[in-house]
């Protein structure tokens, strides 16, 4: 684990607004000439702070009106696997994220999808039939935030 | 509108946004000038905002994350705008979501241990307004984290 100082975090800021931004450009916000501030980013990235790029895209002008949020608990645990479970899952184009949670489910998924009807399709013919499946709960985006986290 | 050639571009540049374009250009099978210039079209229709780098926070010891489903209490019409504008106020918290369903917003927390999560728990979320009822799932593992289109 590393230590960051004051100019690491502006630096994490910066990159969390527009990764694209070059050396030079970076080092002018934060008061550092480009190769000091090449450093610091090469140390960071080596260290794995900084995580895979993001590209921020207009869902809707794409045609992708809906994102939904599925709560997902197995039934018959024990005589599923949860690799089966996860292998088939993560294998469906419109499912982005999955992740393994501990509590009321046992995996959290977003999902993609061009309206609520395409949505119903991919329910309905992709998830329900996943091996193991139990209760779904789904819960339709309205906004989503990303903060910049506890980086001063 | 977007035809093939655009569809194709994004799919390969969602693939690895740090790639040089030449290589972006060659990947979608279009000139390098044409690249460049559909690149150009996409961000000034703002279809194309921009890329985003992620932090990955266990490299800096944030080793625990909670999602934290909200139910508000629903009765009071500023519920949803002063629960959102007092989240914004937490450091660990890093997302915020709004939604349609049974849940009416979830956060993201993270903390650097179980007893620092107890503490923000305690501290920062039990206090935050308009709360009705919460419930916590704990990040185990993620198992994919492709946030990119079907295209």
């Amino acid at each position: 684990m590393i230590d960051l100082d004051a100019t690491d975090r502006a630096l994490l800021r910066a990159l969390q607004q527009d990764a694209s931004l070059a050396a030079s450009e970076l080092g002018r916000r934060v008061g550092l000439s480009q190769p000091a501030a090449w450093r610091r980013i090469k140390r960071l990235t080596e260290a794995g702070v900084i995580g895979p790029r993001r590209l921020d895209l207009d869902l809707e002008a794409l045609g992708f009106g809906v994102t939904v949020f599925l709560g997902v608990k197995l039934a018959l645990k024990g005589r599923v696997s949860l690799q089966d479970f996860e292998r088939a899952v993560s294998a469906i184009p419109e499912v982005q994220t999955v992740e393994h949670v501990l509590g009321l489910y046992d995996f959290r998924l977003r999902v993609v999808a061009r309206d609520l009807p395409d949505f119903e399709r991919v329910l309905r013919r992709r998830i329900m039939t996943l091996p193991g499946v139990g209760q779904v709960e789904a819960n339709v985006l309205l906004s989503e935030e990303r903060r910049h986290g506890p980086l001063g | 509108m977007l035809d093939d050639s655009d569809r194709r571009l994004l799919r390969q540049l969602q693939a690895d946004p740090t790639q040089p374009v030449t290589d972006l250009a060659q990947a979608a099978g279009l000139p390098l000038a044409t690249t460049y210039k559909r690149l150009e079209r996409l961000e000034a229709q703002g279809i194309l905002r921009g890329q985003r780098a992620t932090i990955h926070w266990p490299a800096l010891g944030y080793a625990v994350e909670v999602s934290l489903r909200i139910t508000l209490d629903k009765t009071n019409p500023r519920a949803f705008d002063e629960f959102l504008a007092a989240a914004r106020e937490v450091p660990e918290v890093v997302e915020i979501q709004t939604f349609l369903g049974r849940v009416d917003a979830r956060l993201a927390v993270i903390a650097r241990s179980m007893s620092h999560y107890q503490e923000i728990y305690r501290d920062r979320i039990l206090s935050l307004p308009h709360i009705a009822d919460i419930e916590a799932l704990m990040h185990v593992a993620t198992v994919k984290n492709q946030q990119t289109l079907p295209l």
